[in-house]
């Protein structure tokens, strides 16, 4: 099988990639067609460690940076580092993976299926000929395509040292943009990106801070569903702070019986999301309470 | 003088079913001797020793001839103990000691000890009742043993000795008659839901549960009150009807677990096995099959508490009895058959280092590790369970908390909601259809996933006291899917 190659120089080789002090001679595809690698895009990069909040913000970003038209570019790595991709598949966007291995390598293996529909949307690329081999030293190299064909860079979580730091050192040497996630002060999944904004990275508060760089708007707001009296309720506190269904209960003095129906009702309207049994309103759910 | 002959019978057990084995004893001129035959396992071999020593500590005669022991049918295998009383008293009447005639009309059942004494031995129910189904009026049986005999309708001889047994048979003693089984107070045993503290979406969970019979998952990390939830739902569960109680005695009898205090097990029962159990000892086995731990929980509770470290193999080896409700064991020796249709409540950390979902603490596991322990458990596995609760450890203090509801107040709703479910079952209405078919859309929610949450939803429409499932309650139940990085 073969597959499509954009060499350097001619026409359909990424123009920003082209900036890179030692960009790829040639990049392999799968997917395409090669001209999204041309669109506005955005690499959003979670560490392979992440807790549930930084898989839940790479998966809320990417999607709704997806909703406004511009393709999601990242590594498709092991673990929760996917959620970027998924995210941006969710909203019905174009997604871009960049893979540290020979183009025809499902890496890791649990991703293959991700990897197809990526294909299907964007594209998987790899500056590698069918047949290399996944290998440490090989994703630092991947990480500079990430940063390279990216306008902007995020990095939503991030231990110090961590791989996802690397994609960052390179935006920053090409000049582009980097926003990285705050967490919290305490917690050690977070060093690496809150120190990335004491060195002057742009704290991200929502996907509007992105677009805003990339000249871009949002989609104009879905209408505010229409919400039950205690769906509505549950918005103020869930605003203040994330909570388990227990804590709502106690805020709010509804039952657990009432508070999960209205959960869900808000769940499904794509105003909160959970994870580990504990509820977050998402940014369409914060602008409504 | 020369052959004599005389039977006895008793019943040897085949799973939870008795079948009947006469107990012949032979005496011949020749040499003393004494053999059993008749495929005795080793425990029914050494019989001999107890049966010579009981006899003579019996004050009774021990005939210097030879004698032969057979149980028939000989084809069949006999285990354990319990064949010492019959074979003693078939010795007994073979040498003219009791009247053979009046022997011939008892059944009898009981292990000897060297003095003489009677033991208890497991499945005295079982035996009683093909006892009675064969005709017999009465079972010869060890005093401990009489209550739990009683229970099958047969009339128990209760007895201490077996010089007790010889005198009775003798017409010279009439032991004190046996009052049946008075069902033990309900009220009043194991723990009360009271005692919990908050978690009211886990109570709530369970309160949906016991009237539904779902099976639940617990995810949480180490000290949110999981296992203490999960051993208070027998106590909310509606109590066994007579048939079902008489059911699960006879399982806990044959498995020799039935407390000689009360012998009628009338409560559901709850059975925690720990982690490092084999499949056997679980689903049931052994070369004449045992129940196992999902027997023992028939009509009641199978808790596997930090469920993905039990093995592998065990875990897979539930899924058959939780679709089929029962065990089928087949050996060489022969098959047996058990009811199992039991609760299961699963209990698990949310990753193998248990701080996820604990906000004072920070997880240190690897994504691979991860992968690993929810692979451990099976899709097939996680569809058993309608109901999944994640109790994240709260950040304010629970112990602020009002106390809960107690246990009889949950079980009061439970009961009539259970009748519901079983007599009618409450049908969905458009509007949950409806909202059904917008999570299936939105969620992802899969086919199975779907029917899931609909029996859930039907029990939620139960407890309401609706006949139409509303999507109210759709949507409570759509909140216990499991977590879609479970679902791998």
């Amino acid at each position: 099988m073969s597959y499509p190659v954009v060499s350097r120089g001619r026409t359909g080789y990424p123009p920003l990639l082209a900036e890179l002090h030692d960009p790829p001679d040639r990049l392999y595809l799968r997917g395409g067609p090669a001209s999204v690698l041309a669109e506005p895009s955005v690499a959003v990069v979670v560490a392979r460690s992440c807790s549930s909040y930084g898989a839940q913000v790479a998966r809320e970003i990417s999607r709704e940076l997806a909703a406004a038209g511009v393709v999601v570019v990242s590594g498709l790595a092991r673990g929760i580092d996917g959620e970027a991709h998924r995210g941006a598949l969710a909203a019905g966007g174009r997604t871009v993976a960049v893979l540290g291995c020979g183009i025809d390598r499902d890496y890791p293996r649990a991703h293959a299926h991700l990897a197809g529909r990526v294909a299907e949307s964007g594209a998987v690329v790899s500056e590698y000929p069918p047949g290399v081999e996944p290998s440490p030293w090989r994703f630092p190299a991947r990480n500079r395509i990430v940063a390279g064909l990216a306008r902007a860079t995020i990095v939503v979580e991030a231990r110090e040292r961590s791989g996802a730091l690397i994609t960052a050192d390179f935006a920053l040497e090409l000049g582009r943009e980097v926003f990285a996630v705050p967490g919290e002060i305490t917690s050690s999944l977070s060093a690496g990106t809150n120190d990335l904004i004491r060195q002057g990275a742009t704290p991200l508060l929502s996907a509007d801070d992105v677009l805003g760089v990339l000249g871009l708007e949002r989609p104009p707001p879905r209408p505010p569903a229409d919400l039950s009296r205690d769906a509505r309720a549950l918005l103020g506190p869930l605003s203040e702070l994330s909570r388990s269904l227990d804590e709502l209960t106690r805020a709010t003095g509804l039952d657990s019986a009432r508070i999960a129906a209205a959960l869900t009702e808000l769940e499904l309207g794509g105003l909160v999301a959970v994870a580990d049994g504990v509820y977050r309103p998402t940014t369409g759910g914060r602008s409504l309470s | 003088m020369e052959s004599v002959l005389a039977r006895a019978v008793t019943h040897a057990l085949v799973g939870i079913e008795a079948r009947a084995v006469e107990v012949e004893a032979h005496l011949q001129n020749g040499v003393p001797a004494f053999a059993i035959v008749g495929l005795p396992d080793k425990a029914c071999q050494e019989a001999k020793e107890r049966v010579r020593s009981g006899i003579t500590s019996a004050e009774l005669e021990w005939p210097l001839r030879r004698i032969t022991v057979n149980l028939a049918p000989a084809g069949l295998r006999k285990e354990g103990s319990g064949y010492d009383l019959p074979i003693a008293l078939a010795v007994l009447a073979a040498s003219r000691q009791v009247p053979p005639e009046r022997l011939a009309e008892h059944a009898a059942v009981g292990e000897l000890g060297l003095d003489g004494r009677l033991r208890p031995v497991p499945g005295v129910i079982v035996a009683a009742e093909a006892a009675r189904r064969a005709g017999l009026r009465r079972l010869l049986c060890p005093h401990e043993s009489a209550p739990e005999a009683a229970l099958a309708g047969i009339e128990p001889v209760p007895l201490r000795h077996l010089a007790e047994a010889g005198a009775y048979l003798r017409g010279r003693y009439e032991p004190e008659p046996v009052e049946p089984a008075v069902p033990p107070s309900r009220n009043g045993s194991g723990p009360d839901l009271a005692e919990v503290r908050g978690q009211e979406r886990a109570r709530r969970a369970l309160e949906i549960a016991a009237a539904g019979r779902h099976n639940v998952l617990l995810a949480g990390p180490p000290g949110t009150g999981k296992t203490m939830l999960a051993r208070r739902l027998p106590g909310i569960l509606p109590p066994l009807t007579l048939d079902e109680a008489l059911e699960v005695t006879r399982i806990h009898s044959v498995a020799g677990v039935l407390p000689p205090s009360r012998p009628l097990v009338d409560r559901p029962p709850f059975r925690a096995p720990h982690h490092t159990a084999s499949a056997a000892a679980v689903v049931g086995g052994g070369p004449g099959p045992r129940p196992g731990e999902v027997s023992l929980a028939h009509r009641g509770v199978l808790l596997l508490d930090e469920l993905p470290e039990f093995h592998r193999p065990v875990l897979e080896a539930l899924r058959q009895p939780l679709e089929d409700g029962c065990v089928a064991i087949a050996r060489v020796a022969g098959q047996a058959s058990f009811p199992a249709r039991f609760m299961l409540v699963g209990t698990m950390n949310m990753c193998p280092c248990g701080a996820r979902g604990d906000p004072s603490l920070e997880c240190r596991c690897s994504p691979q590790k991860l992968a690993a322990y929810s692979a451990k458990l099976s899709r097939a596995l996680l569809d058993r369970f309608d109901l999944v609760v994640a109790m994240p450890r709260s950040q304010a203090r629970e112990l602020d908390a009002p106390p809960g509801e107690a246990s009889g107040v949950v079980r009061a709703r439970v009961e009539p909601a259970a009748e519901a479910v079983r007599e009618a079952k409450p049908r969905l209405g458009r509007e949950g259809r409806e909202l059904l078919a917008r999570a299936v859309d939105a969620l992802p929610l899969s086919a199975r996933g779907r029917a899931r949450v609909l029996r859930a939803a039907a029990t939620v429409a139960a407890l309401a006291g609706a006949a139409t499932i509303e999507p109210a309650h759709v949507a409570e139940a759509l909140s216990y899917r499991p977590p879609p990085d479970l679902a791998t």
